[in-house]
């Protein structure tokens, strides 16, 4: 095998621009007459705007025009869509909100754009839209999730705030189960509100051409053609052939950039209206207001227990908080994202979860690193590490009583999903090992020694990705397919182009795809390019997250490369005079079986493009393309074990180690795959002991920046032990399974649990701050 | 950012004439906080009067008795100074911990001190070495400097020249970080100057203070456990998103107890 | 106003007005839009630069205080097949992933190598804490760091 194939660690081909500064960005891109575009964010949670007045702003220095959501709206732009209908129990609809691209009579979170001011300087753009005069008519608000059914009503027409009233499983088998049941551990928690804070902020370049009536929209999106197809199909921006959407480089995603958002919107509309380019780059106080946020969940969980200390049922009851309005996947992230992954790694027989989407006056909420996962994961290693205490059972033999067996696959657990393959203990077995669980008491007795307190807390999760089968995803309320496209393009000269539907925003898509091509095909690594991000060059994607990239793009290409394969063996045999039958492909080299006749790769390809002597019924050229639907979600899972010691005094929490060993199936490269380890752990453990977007009472973000909202810093964390175990995926070629959001998914229960356990509470809110650490200690 | 003239004087005295000059003039030091303080049009200047060309204000002298930090010595400087590590070590352990390193890079002693942050770092030094502030006018002892929030004794357009840090037998800083901003939480620098002990804290009240009660306290024996039992007043102590004033109470008295144990030597 | 400075070893003169931040003069001006902008609190690090040879945040540098400054940038490190070590052992280590705290990580690394006699995990972790990275963890950056360190 060579050195750059299938399993390698090879270097990043990206990483030389990155490096050296040459990186391409929405911001670093310029083009001739540009203008810059600020938007006009409202003060207010809630508010009626009265009046606009953009004289002022119109007649300031350098100003292009001042626009309003009216504007848009006698455009015909808007209303932004949500892609996925959650129905609620009784069979009706889930209540959707217009949200226009910029409010027009009312505004209903702080940060909202009602009006947009394009000008010759950013500066200029900036005091025009500070120059905007609103009279508002302040409206109550309803801020907290707590308090959002019983507050004021945001939208006219959605009683209750409650976008939905969602429910998954049996309820009676759940009753039944609790019925009979010796034991039953019952917890209360929030799952904290994150601001994804990917680095890059959010950026647009747009340029129209009144010549071909063409938009280009340079964009930071994680999948260029979904908004393509958003802004074209249900905002009305234009036709979809005239509209191409470029994702260059794109500094980190995190489900943030998945999403289409009023900004880019506008900046796109604005472009035909003034009929110069428009660009807009967020300011990270902009980013905090106006970037969907994640998590936000209110739960109350039970899971009841045999005497032996099996689990027979779990019941769950979650208020979601969606923000002001429907974002683009929103409804999809507390239910079909979440009920479905409660039965986590257990062979739990009843499980009966409802969740309430509720709208509050902030920020809308939608998919962040993990999207449900994190928060379904947090509520069953919770309540199994807690229930392991009640009982007085080691949480590792807990564990170990109730995992579903190797034998057991497929399973299909009581919330919708057939999980493929897995072995769980075995996840298990290795992080305890790597963690030296046998030696943590000692390890405990001598931070006691210290003064300190010392915990360990596990989590055994389990994700869905590969996202998703169609037909499934479709029957669920998905708006749009989930297959993903590939092409493999060979050119005369046997180099080969893959286009992929995918997107890297950090995960080296541009490397792991050719080290799939160049291993099935034999072809030097060094020349397979991969080109994504570019709906006119890249016929068709649904981008990159949840961890579909290489279990569902990849098999895209995977499957390019069969046929690829399968054309080059009819032209290689027909130049050999052989049957096709008889032609092996083996190391980049054609031949025909039990002869010496045989073409290389490259001689194959450049016959295609110089078809002498082709017959009728063989085409010339060698380009294929593929559209992968996945059969089923890919089931990655993983033990991961946080030992953490607290000091008394100040209550901070210190992460001493972290090991995770994950199940990702086959793995195309290890270092990469590390590495995407590594960034979800960090995730995860900021939303554990860091992280949270908090509004106050009166519907203010107070954790609007840096200075506020605490971001992993290098000396917060210490270095990982990570490993892996390997099933491989049953259905898609590669065997592959994602890894994209483990850590995030595994880390918060973990992390939590060692925190509890280190100061013998049963429960604590996340984050665990210093003060709350401190203060659970003083009340035990 | 607003629009303002920019000055760049070459002497303290061309720079307070611009000062003076100026409708509503700022003088720029290394604009750690005046330049975010600009950006978010918290803060609109007429005129900025940068002293990064002000011959003199950089630097550091020790004698025997003193160390005297120039108003715009950066603070990696003063954490690196061989004067300043040998003469008082726990003033360039602090000006080590503040911020981040390309903060030190460009913030300044004085550009801190005459912002008076209820949660810098220097403030602490200053009270708790009892330093001297020289300005372009005259010299205002540390007891008399900080006055309320953002707020110091320094008259409009007085500019700071130097600041005279007092040798002390020991010294000793501890501070608890606020997890975002890296600012101080709590911090508390303890001197002894010949049996007589001051103690400077920041971060938990509007300005810097004095703990006089743990300062008489030490008096009676160097012992960490005497920040336990001494009574602090957090009636008036900040109380934020990530620290009340009771935790912040709590963080004086953790960090008053470090600082004693690595003044002793424990 | 008439700014003075060397960029990369190309001496500039430009016409600048005075709020002008030092981050805009290189991305705007100069086109060395290597230095990203990642935050507008001086926090994230992204916009790190060398001026006069110490790590700076460019965001917040104002016009002036860059008068006569020689001021090196990501772009002025090292170029592909003549990279500088700690541009390398970012590359071999993983250190990056979407690569826009990258630059300012690099830079902000290369001071501290060089302010440091000793450097552990510990003392990578602290002084890299000027600099956010939401994609790696700092796992493979703090890996990269001590490898470039050895090799410098």
């Amino acid at each position: 095998m060579s050195e750059t194939g299938i399993g390698k660690r090879v270097k990043r081909r990206e990483d030389v621009r990155f490096i050296t500064g040459r990186g391409n960005y929405t911001d670093d891109i310029s083009v001739a007459g540009q203008t810059y575009a600020a938007f006009v964010r409202s003060p207010y949670p809630r508010a009626r705007i009265v009046s606009v007045d953009a004289g002022a702003a119109k007649a300031a220095p350098g100003v292009v025009g001042v626009f309003t959501g009216q504007d848009l709206a006698a455009d015909g732009i808007g209303p932004l869509p949500c892609g996925w209908m959650v129905k609620s129990k009784d069979g009706s609809d889930m209540k959707i909100p217009a949200r226009p691209p910029l409010a027009v009579e009312r505004v209903n979170f702080v940060g909202e754009p009602y009006a947009v001011a394009i000008a010759e300087t950013p500066e200029a753009a900036k005091a025009a839209a500070a120059a905007v005069e609103t009279e508002f008519e302040e409206l109550p608000a309803a801020a907290s999730l707590a308090g959002a059914a019983g507050g004021p009503q945001i939208h006219p027409d959605i009683p209750g705030n409650r976008c939905y009233d969602w429910e998954l499983g049996d309820a009676a088998a759940v009753e039944a189960a609790f019925a009979r049941a010796s034991h039953v551990t019952r917890l209360e928690f929030a799952n904290n509100r994150l601001i994804p804070n990917a680095i890059e902020p959010r950026a647009a370049l747009a340029v129209y051409s009144a010549a071909t009536e063409e938009f280009t929209l340079h964009t930071t999106s994680q999948n260029p053609h979904l908004a393509r197809l958003i802004l074209t199909a249900f905002v009305n921006l234009a036709p979809e052939h005239k509209l191409r959407v470029i994702s260059p480089d794109v500094g980190g995603g995190f489900g943030s950039k998945i999403f289409v958002y009023p900004e880019e919107t506008a900046v796109a509309w604005a472009a035909r209206r003034v009929g110069r380019p428009v660009k807009w780059t967020a300011d990270r106080s902009e980013a905090f207001l106006s970037d969907a946020h994640g998590r936000d969940h209110l739960t109350t969980a039970e899971l009841a227990l045999s005497e032996s200390g099996t689990f027979l049922g779990m019941r769950v009851r979650t208020k979601a908080n969606l923000g002001a309005y429907l974002s683009t996947f929103a409804s999809s992230v507390p239910t079909f994202l979440y009920g479905t992954l409660l039965a986590g790694q257990y062979r739990t027989p009843a499980i009966h979860v409802e969740v309430e989407g509720l709208f509050t006056n902030t920020a809308p909420v939608d998919a962040y690193r993990g999207a449900g996962r994190p928060e379904a994961t947090y509520v069953v290693e919770r309540l199994v590490e807690t229930a392991a205490r009640e009982l007085g059972v080691d949480p590792a033999e807990l564990r170990r009583r109730n995992f579903i067996q190797p034998d057991q696959f497929p399973y299909e657990t009581p919330v919708a999903l057939v999980y493929d393959t897995g072995n769980y203990q075995a996840s298990l077995e290795k992080a305890l090992q790597r963690a030296d669980y046998a030696g943590f008491a000692a390890r405990r007795r001598e931070s006691e020694a210290r003064g300190k307190r010392r915990g360990i807390g596990f989590s055994c999760y389990i994700e869905a990705c590969g996202l998703a089968p169609s037909q499934l995803a479709i029957q669920l309320g998905a708006g749009v397919g989930l297959y993903e496209s590939g092409e493999v393009r060979v050119n005369p000269t046997g180099s080969v182009t893959v286009f992929t539907g995918s997107h890297s925003h950090g995960q080296g898509h541009e490397t792991t795809l050719a080290q799939i091509v160049s291993d099935k095909l034999g072809v030097p690594f060094e020349q397979v390019e991969v080109v994504h991000g570019d709906t006119g060059r890249v016929e068709f994607g649904l981008g990159t997250y949840g961890s579909r990239s290489v279990a569902v793009g990849g098999s895209a290409v995977i499957r390019a490369t069969e046929k690829i394969v399968a054309k080059g063996k009819r032209i290689s045999a027909h130049m050999l005079e052989a049957s096709p039958d008889d032609v092996d492909f083996d190391e980049g080299v054609f031949a025909v079986r039990g002869t010496n006749k045989k073409m290389t790769f490259g001689e194959v390809a450049f016959a295609a493009y110089v078809p002498a002597s082709f017959p009728d019924d063989l085409e010339p050229g060698l380009s294929e393309k593929s559209f992968y639907d996945p059969k089923n979600f890919t089931f990655p899972a993983g033990a991961h074990i946080a030992e953490v010691e607290v000091d008394p005094d100040t209550g901070v929490v210190d992460l001493v180690r972290f090991v995770a060993v994950d199940d990702f199936g086959e793995v195309i490269n290890p270092m990469i795959v590390e590495g995407q380890v590594h960034g979800g752990i960090a995730q995860g453990v900021g939303q554990a002991l860091l992280e949270h977007g908090i509004y106050d009472d009166a519907g203010q973000l107070v954790t609007g920046s840096f200075m506020d909202y605490c971001m992993p810093r290098a000396d917060d964390l210490p270095s990982f032990e990570v490993d892996t175990t390997v099933t491989p995926c049953t259905h898609n070629p590669l065997g592959v399974k994602g890894c994209g959001e483990a850590g995030a998914i595994g880390a918060p229960a973990a992390v939590m649990n060692a925190v509890t356990d280190a100061l013998g509470v049963k429960d604590l809110a996340m984050p665990a701050s210093p003060e709350r650490v401190w203060r659970a200690l003083q009340a035990v | 950012m607003n629009g303002f003239d920019y000055h760049r004087p070459a002497t303290v005295d061309a720079a307070v004439a611009a000062r003076r000059a100026a409708a509503d003039g700022a003088y720029l030091a290394g604009g750690m906080t005046l330049i975010p303080t600009l950006k978010q049009g918290l803060a609109q200047p007429s005129d900025l009067i940068d002293l990064g060309a002000v011959a003199g204000l950089a630097g550091v002298t020790a004698s025997g008795e003193t160390v005297v930090v120039g108003a715009m010595t950066r603070h990696a400087d003063v954490a690196a100074s061989p004067e300043v590590r040998r003469a008082i070590p726990a003033l360039a352990d602090l000006a080590g911990q503040i911020g981040d390193a390309q903060v030190r890079n460009r913030g300044t002693i004085g550009g801190s001190l005459a912002n008076s942050d209820p949660a810098a770092d220097y403030p602490a030094a200053v009270i708790g070495l009892g330093a001297t502030i020289r300005t372009d006018r005259r010299a205002i002892a540390a007891d008399d400097y900080f006055t309320a929030l953002f707020e110091t004794a320094l008259e409009p357009g007085e500019l700071i020249r130097a600041v005279e840090f007092p040798v002390p037998r020991r010294a000793a800083y501890r501070k608890f970080s606020h997890p975002a901003s890296r600012y101080a939480v709590a911090g508390v620098f303890v001197a002894e100057f010949g049996g007589r002990f001051r103690v400077g804290v920041t971060g938990a009240g509007p300005c810097a203070f004095r703990l006089t009660a743990l300062e008489e306290a030490l008096a009676l024996g160097v012992d960490p456990a005497a920040a336990d039992d001494v009574a602090i007043d957090s009636s008036r102590f900040n109380s934020d998103l990530h620290a009340s004033a009771d935790y912040r109470a709590q963080l004086v008295r953790v960090m008053a107890r470090r600082a004693i144990a690595a003044l002793a030597g424990r | 106003m008439q700014l003075t400075l060397t960029v990369n070893e190309t001496p500039h003169e430009l016409d600048v007005a005075p709020n002008t931040l030092l981050v805009d003069i290189l991305r705007r001006e100069l086109g060395l839009t290597g230095t990203h902008v990642g935050c507008d609190t001086s926090q994230c690090g992204a916009c790190t630069v060398h001026m006069d040879g110490r790590a700076v945040k460019a965001c917040t540098v104002l016009a002036g205080q860059a008068q006569g400054a020689v001021v090196m940038t990501i772009e002025g490190l090292g170029a592909p097949g003549n990279l500088h070590p700690m541009q390398q052992a970012f590359q071999d280590l993983h250190a990056l992933q979407c690569g826009f705290c990258t630059p300012g990580m690099i830079m902000s690394a290369i001071d501290l190598v060089r302010r440091s006699e000793r450097l552990d995990e510990n003392a990578v972790r602290e002084g890299l804490s000027g600099n956010l990275c939401r994609c790696t963890g700092y796992h493979n950056i703090v890996q990269a760091v001590l490898t470039a360190a050895a090799r410098m």
